[in-house]
């Protein structure tokens, strides 16, 4: 048995994303859907909030999906089989409230996708009827295509430059279920812009709609407030209030600008990193 | 000048004023020639190198100081200073070892009633405790702390070159679960592990420590210390287990499932408060803890060396004037690019809770006070990033519930100071987390755990909590003195189940 923190298996997605099983036998047997781990690669390494896109108490592992956007995550992805990761933390955050609501639409983008699988999962379970639209700007962003269509009842995939499923963006297919009067219930997760125009669609009608947030963090159980949020105009800690919230409730500009607090350091640690890794650099794409 | 008569009294424990005792100690001085020597001072880095690194502020006694220091103790048949510990520590008994140049012995009197000497030594309040009681204090009290200090750094070096040979007490009796590895539960550990019983300490975060790793920045408690001393734990037996969130990853009723007899809630106060004016998530707001946390625990000062980045602009404001808020401030004027550090407090200076040695350094260091100041409002700019900090001037009212003159605002007395970085130290409350998972607990309006003063055990049967959890953000050395309190309380209450 590899001890806990081994990665048991990897595989590369696309150019920038690359799916991970993790040995950790007590975060598998806690984790609810909607709940997320933090792990460091390194002694000195950042602490990285990354949903779990699955579990197997079985065989105490989680599965992580993540996208290679800056160093950290660089660095993760330079991990093979058999390596361990330095810390995992987890499961943190509440999970999401799943009951039957009766018509579901999980709307997902790009790597919000690998938080949606597990919340769709258990929706259908519930006794959802679950309609699932995933998005990304093209084909080769996409991912768990194929787990998320075995857990929907509906399938809808958008692509902006119509690479792959309908042309558009996650909220045409939306709103015309919105005005077919069909769902009940709404859960996004994705780019924030991208949950802002879904809790845009679904405001009028009323449709209870929720947002996993994915503001910057830290420590990740409520010491430091580096996630706070804007929810119905109060201060909430996504990392212990959240991750979800009331989507009609978010202060969504807000959340996009602390996103970028550190968008200065983040540039300088990538350039930093490519240069020292001249192979990877060459085959990662911004 | 100290009344003659009562230092006698204390010296001989005897009520007969005049009452000969054998005075000369193993360094062959009288009481007289002790009386004589004067207070030694502290070596410190001047202010000026100090803002540019992130080293100890303090560079501690030598051997000759250190001895001199220790003559000075009068070795009082009634030792007040021992009233003044709440580690309870033999302090006549270990600054003796030091005069019979037995630094082993007099380590190890210290570590029998604290497990954190190095720490205590560096970051206790001791002019309101020890030495406040000290016998000598309206002349000079001996300096406890700066011996504490040296023994226990002495001997962690000496024992890092040459790790010395540790007998574990065997393991005799039940389970026990720490929660949290700071000055609290590592207190409470170390006791009961001596005690035989089998401690586990269960901890959120990465590294073990708490607030020491996380708050206390690295120029008050180096690292290698804070280290080396945490090293002492696992050397007794302790397990100590990190990424362990209580009420997350392991519940109340699996650490029962696993034959866990007590558990004892070392949380802490880690929550950050927020003052709820306008503008306060604007970014460039970090709470103290997020800051610290950053600098201190994630080493963010070593950026892009370390990982995490923390973002610091040339003007800092820090709100609050507590030990946290000078950690703060003075964190901030050793960062790169940093003009002016400013405390922002809505009382005066004799208000500050600081320790007076923390407002004294930061204050040789530059750190700009601006008292008597409330600020109600964050200006931003459109990409949401502070520019300025909006506040009103504050005069003092009558006395309000904690006795301290209440700020009331001054009418039309509001002025901007420029600012790209604010800090909020304004407290802490504990951290619900691990406390929702115990059902049954007594959680106060403060969100404190209530327990009993004596035992420490809160209103659920072998549910012990001590330190900040149980009273808000407080001191370490309090910390340690629930620790001591838990781990009786704890014995006691096993030992009732056994009989």
């Amino acid at each position: 048995m590899p001890e806990p923190n081994t990665i048991v298996y990897r595989k590369r997605l696309s150019p920038n994303t690359v799916r991970i099983e993790v040995l950790t036998p007590l975060v598998a047997q806690k984790a609810q859907p909607g709940q997320f781990i933090i792990l460091r690669v390194h002694e000195r390494g950042e602490r990285i909030p990354l949903t779990i896109a699955d579990s197997n108490p079985e065989k105490g592992s989680i599965t992580l999906l993540f996208q290679e956007v800056g160093a950290s995550t660089l660095q993760l992805g330079m991990l093979e089989e058999g390596d361990r990761l330095h810390d995992v933390v987890g499961p943190l955050g509440h999970p999401t409230p799943i009951k039957n609501y009766g018509t579901a639409c999980v709307v997902a983008g790009g790597l919000g996708t690998a938080e949606m699988y597990p919340i769709a999962r258990a929706l259908r379970e519930a006794g959802n009827h679950v309609i699932t639209i995933v998005g990304a700007r093209r084909r080769d962003l996409l991912v768990l295509l194929e787990e998320m269509e075995s857990v929907s009842d509906e399938f809808i995939v958008t692509t902006d430059d119509g690479s792959f499923g309908r042309k558009g963006v996650v909220t045409d297919p939306l709103k015309e279920l919105v005005a077919d009067g069909k769902i009940n219930f709404v859960i996004t997760c994705g780019p924030v812009i991208m949950m802002k125009f879904v809790a845009e669609a679904t405001r009028e009608a009323g449709i209870l709609t929720f947002a996993s947030l994915n503001p910057i963090m830290v420590d990740g159980t409520g010491m430091c407030g580096a996630c706070r949020v804007s929810i119905g105009g109060t201060t909430k800690f996504a990392c212990v209030d959240g991750p979800d919230f009331d989507a009609h409730q978010v202060n969504f500009e807000e959340l996009m600008m602390r996103q970028k607090a550190f968008a200065e350091f983040e540039r300088r640690a990538l350039e930093q990193w490519l240069k020292a890794h001249p192979e990877r650099a060459k085959t990662w794409q911004q | 000048m100290a009344d003659d008569k009562e230092i006698r009294k204390a010296e001989s424990g005897d009520e007969q004023p005049g009452a000969k005792q054998p005075v000369v100690g193993p360094d062959g001085l009288t009481r007289k020639d002790r009386m004589k020597i004067q207070r030694h001072g502290m070596p410190e880095q001047t202010p000026e190198d100090r803002v540019g690194n992130f080293h100890s502020v303090v560079l501690g006694y030598d051997d000759e100081t250190a001895y001199a220091e220790a003559q000075r103790c009068l070795n009082c048949k009634i030792p007040r200073c021992i009233d003044g510990c709440p580690a309870e520590i033999n302090i006549p008994g270990f600054i003796y070892a030091v005069l019979e140049n037995d630094l082993e012995k007099s380590y190890e009197i210290l570590k029998a009633a604290n497990a954190l000497p190095a720490v205590c030594g560096r970051v206790c309040p001791q002019e309101a405790q020890c030495e406040l009681t000290c016998v000598l204090a309206k002349k000079s009290p001996v300096a406890i702390g700066r011996l504490e200090q040296y023994v226990a750094e002495k001997m962690l070096d000496k024992y890092e070159k040459e790790p010395p040979e540790i007998t574990q007490v065997p393991v005799t009796k039940e389970k026990v679960a720490v929660i949290g590895a700071g000055p609290a539960g590592i207190t409470v550990a170390m006791d009961l592990r001596r005690m035989g019983y089998d401690v586990t300490i269960f901890e959120a975060l990465h590294k073990p420590g708490g607030v020491l790793n996380y708050g206390i920045p690295p120029f008050r408690l180096p690292r290698r210390i804070l280290n080396a001393e945490l090293n002492t734990i696992a050397q007794m037996g302790v397990h100590v287990r990190c990424n362990i969130v209580f009420g997350k990853t392991l519940t109340y009723d699996d650490v029962m499932a696993q034959g866990y007899k007590v558990v004892f809630l070392g949380t802490g106060a880690g929550l950050p408060s927020f003052m709820g004016i306008p503008g306060e998530n604007s970014n460039g707001v970090y709470s103290a803890n997020e800051y610290l946390t950053r600098v201190n625990l994630m080493e963010a000062w070593d950026f892009p060396n370390a990982d995490t980045p923390v973002f610091v602009g040339k003007n800092v404001c820090t709100v609050g004037a507590g030990n946290t808020a000078m950690d703060s401030a003075r964190v901030s004027l050793r960062m790169p690019g940093v003009e002016n550090s400013y405390i922002i407090y809505r009382r005066s200076k004799d208000e500050a809770p600081a320790r007076r040695e923390e407002l004294h350094h930061a204050e040789e260091e530059g750190v700009i006070f601006r008292f008597l100041t409330q600020p109600i409002e964050v200006i931003h700019d459109d990409r949401n990033w502070i520019t300025a900090l909006k506040c009103i001037r504050m005069e003092l009212g009558e006395p309000d519930d904690s006795g301290r003159r209440r700020p009331v605002p001054v009418p039309d007395s509001e002025f901007t100071i420029p600012c790209d970085t604010l800090l909020m130290a304004i407290g802490q409350r504990p951290n619900p987390i691990a406390m929702r998972s115990i059902p049954g607990l007594e959680i106060t309006r403060w969100g404190t755990v209530t327990v009993d003063e004596e035992t420490m055990m809160t209103k659920v049967p072998g549910v012990f909590a001590g330190g900040d959890v149980t009273v808000g953000a407080s001191t370490v050395i309090m910390a340690v003195g629930h620790g001591k309190k838990a781990a009786r309380g704890i014995d006691a209450y096993l030992s009732s189940l056994r009989a």
